[in-house]
């Protein structure tokens, strides 16, 4: 019997589906566009999954292709193979028991669990974080975001074949984790930005050390820009590829670099401003062409404007003043009932925590939205079409996710 | 952007090749060139000496990575459990939540990060028991200064003014409010140190969080479990749970006595009686007690509600015994001992009130009447200094006077007075013949000299620090040498400084320095150096049956003295202060239980 999949969800193939000229893009933004039959038995068609354990994914999730030749007519990602269960854990666990998990949800950025979750607990509970902790947060955030792009230059250049460019990359991530190490106590799990506030301040010198970072940082960046951008294999491969037209962003809930470099200014950092970045000078990096590269170089960008931001933080940033406020008793804190949705810029998007209390110790409902979980799942099904196979990869590194994010 | 290749996007990739010539940035062993940073959260480190054993590290763990198991070598004392926390590092998240939750900062993690044992079961360990390489690292995560994730500070208690309370006998201080005291009860990590110091074992963290609930009615009912005189501790009892609380290392122990009291304020009187409950189905065995003061009453109370019918021989007018008579009621209001015994007489209590042993009733007689007879006679008799003049009429015994003074008897009132001793008594009578010479002259002129010094004072800090408040001279280390008497009158007190109280073996053996000395002017003399029983009330010729031991009455674990039918307790066995009385009133009234129905014990 004939396969038929689903292809309701998927615009109707292109004649010309091999080329990914711009001229040639699919600038259809219907939603429902016609049915392929596919006919396994016929010799023509192939299935092929990539992943969950595969270079080309970005951590533990899995890509069911269709392919026709070299070229993907379908694809069905699945995830579920990294379930750990933190929401519902969260609903077993003291409102402070939650703050070691939630770091856990997300690995590579950890931060911005810890401060989604700290900013809606004390919402509930009526606690303004003191004004010191709120620049400490930022800085973290923002020292966070920096690795994560970091991390995502290897990735999205790896996955093209240029093996250096994580290397080096690697190499400062280090050293940022360095300065992580030094201020919270810990390289990966920072475990600092708590219910109240934070741990401690800054240590001694640490704006010192920082800058030396930065400076190496911007060094490599240099080097990334000449060796990765500026590079005929990569701008072969990635310019063209993975297009999102502007139009699918509202509907996909497209966010983060991916919105901004198909020209849509979307940041929470300036569209619902939190911590102190009304006090902090930047503009949302924007890009015009959605692709691959552009969304690469938007990133990069960004990560360049981050390392202005720490240096703005540091130079601002009250030296003295308290770091945590009056929390009651945390062996017995109870939050009155209530409801909240706290949300922030995070690397890969729009990252926030949905918390419901019933005036328990412990959290009634917790919900993480995590950008990769629409990137990754229903964008990525879209992209995939007619894509190669040597750029699948490519593609869905370029997306950026996180799949821990997705499973929490 | 870059649609259009050029050249330079063919060559620029080879600017790779510059980093050839650079030094690898690797570090070749990170474990030895590269110690962890000064906050870095590593292995975990215990001052074992500080730790008491709280077990809070144990309830903040999310992962239920910590078991607080005893540990070898340490030293039993006081306020520690003795039991030290072990880690287990298969469960262990290294969040520093234990560290931070420290009630004695004890708990710490090194920056140290190499651990390589062959037998997982090595990586459960007790931090400072099981030596480890990192113990003496000083690097590493301590908690920050002000970093708490408890609140330190006692919610506020408010109270007179000392020129106001001074005026009157009016009660000191106000209570809790219900939202002080819910910020109180907030602060207990309900370790239950405090229960094991406290003489009757009140199960204090549950009736804490009672408090925090709000349901006072569950608060009353575990107070009365243990303790039927919880009204008078809740306002006068020593706190020893206090001196013990986890909360007190780093910050104020959690004011136990004054939620205690909260609980009770809370509750109206009418529902004390239904919370206590209703006693047993009678047993028709029949107990006498002599002494209706907390010891009595309170194995009254037990006795009565396992069904046994209880009569209480009092010598004075009203029960209550040294609560009623030896504190003075700015501390404890008399419709507070009244609502007690009220309490207490609701379970079918039979109090008969001046009926004095020897005079009006005879212990053979009580013997022959009753299947059990238990004797709680206090410590009514004051000490004496023994100084040359102390034997002068206006040289007064505090216990006599105390009475006197809540009996509103007139003995009076010296212009200006000297109290001997420093324990909480001579504050006391200090405070009350303050406050008689501000309502008869208008001015306080009482000094108190005490034996000890500050450093080892035996009164309470507040009461020291009160009385100094209400205008009482407190002067320590001052040994009393003569009543110095003219003309057939006291006119002040000789003192001599103490060198030392104690002589090399440790016995009561003060030394003075002879060239300081002090005369305290005064037309009458206080001694408050302590109390002893009238054993007199006994009989010559059952003095002569019964056991001593020391010039105290020799009883065993249950009260039992060396009669069959005679039990004693209280003060004059065990003490002094009301809550050891109740403690003992418990343990006496199991024990005559336990007499009276051996069958059902047996079962």
């Amino acid at each position: 019997m004939a396969y038929q999949p689903d292809r309701s969800q998927y615009p109707a193939r292109r004649p010309d589906g091999l080329s990914r000229h711009p001229a040639s893009r699919d600038t259809s933004t219907a939603l429902c566009v016609g049915s392929l039959d596919i006919d396994l038995a016929s010799g023509k068609y192939l299935k092929l999954w990539q992943g969950p354990n595969h270079p080309g994914i970005t951590g533990n999730m899995s890509l069911e292709l269709t392919v026709c030749g070299d070229e993907v007519v379908e694809g069905k990602t699945h995830v579920g193979y990294l379930h750990r269960g933190f929401e519902k854990l969260m609903e077993r666990r003291t409102f402070i028991q939650c703050f070691p998990i939630v770091c856990r949800i997300c690995v590579p950025e950890p931060d911005f669990n810890e401060y989604c979750y700290a900013a809606a607990v004390e919402e509930l509970a009526g606690i303004q974080s003191p004004e010191r902790a709120d620049w400490i947060r930022t800085l973290i955030l923002e020292m966070g975001r920096i690795n994560s792009y970091l991390m995502y230059l290897g990735g999205q250049a790896g996955a093209f074949g240029l093996g250096v460019i994580g290397q080096w990359t690697t190499y400062v991530r280090d050293l940022m984790l360095d300065r992580f190490e030094e201020l919270s106590g810990a390289r990966i799990y920072h475990m600092f930005i708590l219910p109240g506030g934070v741990r401690d301040g800054l240590p001694d010198g640490f704006e010192q050390r920082m800058e030396e970072t930065l400076v190496e940082i911007e060094r490599v960046m240099s080097d990334v820009l000449d060796v990765m951008f500026r590079n005929a294999v990569f701008k072969k491969r990635a310019v063209g590829l993975g297009y999102i037209d502007p139009a699918l962003i509202e509907p996909y809930g497209v966010t983060g670099p991916p919105a901004r470099a198909a020209g849509v200014a979307k940041d929470v950092r300036k569209d619902q401003p939190y911590l102190v970045y009304p006090q902090l000078d930047f503009e949302p990096v924007t890009g015009a062409d959605s692709d691959v590269y552009t969304r690469a170089d938007v990133r990069r960008r960004d990560l360049l404007m981050s390392i202005d931001l720490v240096r703005q933080i540091l130079a601002r940033m009250p030296k003295e003043g308290p770091l945590m406020a009056k929390i009651p008793n945390v062996l017995h804190w109870k939050i009155p009932r209530g409801e909240t949705y706290i949300r922030g810029e995070c690397s890969r998007g729009e990252y926030g925590y949905y918390l419901v209390t019933d005036g328990s110790g412990y959290p009634r409902r917790v919900n993480v939205r995590g950008p990769s979980y629409t990137h990754a799942m229903a964008l990525m099904e879209r992209l995939i079409v007619n894509c190669n196979i040597a750029d699948v990869a490519g593609l869905l590194v370029s997306l950026h996710t996180y799949p821990p994010e997705i499973e929490r | 952007m870059g649609f259009c290749m050029s050249v330079r996007d063919v060559l620029s990739p080879f600017t790779a090749w510059k980093n050839l010539f650079l030094d690898p940035v690797t570090i070749r062993d990170p474990l030895n060139d590269r110690p962890g940073a000064a906050r870095y959260r590593g292995f975990h480190q215990n001052d074992v000496g500080r730790c008491i054993g709280c077990g809070t590290c144990e309830t903040i763990c999310q992962n239920g990575a910590i078991d607080m198991v005893p540990a070898e070598g340490i030293e039993t004392k006081q306020g520690d459990s003795g039991l030290r926390p072990r880690i287990d590092y298969g469960r262990c998240c290294w969040c520093a939540l234990c560290v931070d939750v420290c009630m004695t900062g004890s708990l710490t993690m090194s920056n140290a990060y190499k651990w390589v044992e062959s037998d997982p079961d090595l990586f459960r360990f007790t931090p400072g028991v099981d030596r480890k390489y990192w113990d003496d690292a000083e690097r590493g995560y301590r908690r920050p200064e002000d970093h708490r994730l408890t609140p330190r500070e006692r919610a506020h208690m408010g109270e007179m003014a000392p020129e106001a309370r001074i005026g009157s006998f009016d009660e000191i201080v106000h209570g809790y409010s219900i939202e002080q005291a819910r910020l109180e009860a907030d602060r207990c990590v309900a370790c239950g140190l405090c229960v094991a110091t406290c003489p009757a074992h009140m199960a204090i963290p549950d009736y804490i969080a009672a408090v925090r609930d709000g349901d006072y009615e569950r608060g009353l009912r575990l107070l009365y479990d243990t303790n039927p005189f919880s009204q008078i501790c809740g306002r006068i009892c020593t706190h020893r749970c206090e001196t013990t609380c986890a909360a007190r290392h780093e910050g104020d122990p959690i004011a136990i006595r004054w939620l205690k009291r909260h609980i009770c304020d809370q509750i109206p009187h009418e529902k004390y009686l239904e919370i206590v409950g209703k006693p047993a189905p009678a047993t028709g065995k029949r107990v006498a007690i002599v002494g209706a003061g907390p010891a009595g009453l309170t194995a009254a109370f037990d006795l009565a509600k396992q069904g046994h019918s209880v009569t209480v021989f009092e010598a004075l007018d009203k029960p209550g015994g040294m609560t009623r008579w030896g504190i003075p009621e700015y501390r404890l209001p008399y419709d507070i001992i009244d609502r007690e015994v009220a309490v207490i007489r609701s379970l079918g209590v039979d109090i008969r009130c001046n009926q004095r042993i020897g005079r009006d009733i005879s212990l053979k007689s009580l013997r022959n009447g009753h299947d059990a007879v238990l004797i709680t006679l206090g410590l009514q008799l004051g000490r004496s200094t023994r100084i040359p003049g102390s034997d002068h009429a206006d040289v007064r015994k505090s216990v006599d006077l105390l009475r006197q003074a809540r009996a509103c008897e007139d003995f009076g009132t010296p212009r200006q007075a000297v109290v001997i001793g420093g324990g909480n008594v001579a504050m006391d009578i200090a405070r009350t013949l303050a406050r008689l010479q501000k309502l008869a002259y208008g001015e306080v002129r009482v000094t108190v000299t005490a034996l000890e010094d500050f450093a080892h004072f035996l009164a309470d800090p507040e009461e020291v620090k009160e009385a100094g408040e209400e205008g009482i001279l407190i002067l320590d280390a001052r040994g009393p040498q003569q009543v110095v008497v003219e003309d057939g009158k006291v006119v002040g007190l000789r003192t001599w400084r103490v060198k030392a109280i104690f002589d090399e073996q440790g016995r009561f053996a003060p030394s003075y320095d002879e060239t300081d000395e002090q005369f305290h002017p005064g037309e009458m003399v206080v001694e408050s150096i302590g109390q002893m029983t009238d054993t007199a009330l006994l009989g010559d010729a059952l003095s002569e049956q019964l056991a001593w031991n020391r010039g105290r009455l020799q009883v065993d674990l249950g009260g039992r003295t060396s009669e069959s039918w005679l039990w004693a307790a209280g003060d004059m066995v065990r003490g002094p202060d009301v809550v050891s009385a109740v403690a003992d009133g418990h343990r006496v009234a199991a024990s005559i239980h336990a007499a009276l129905n051996p069958m059902k014990e047996r079962q």
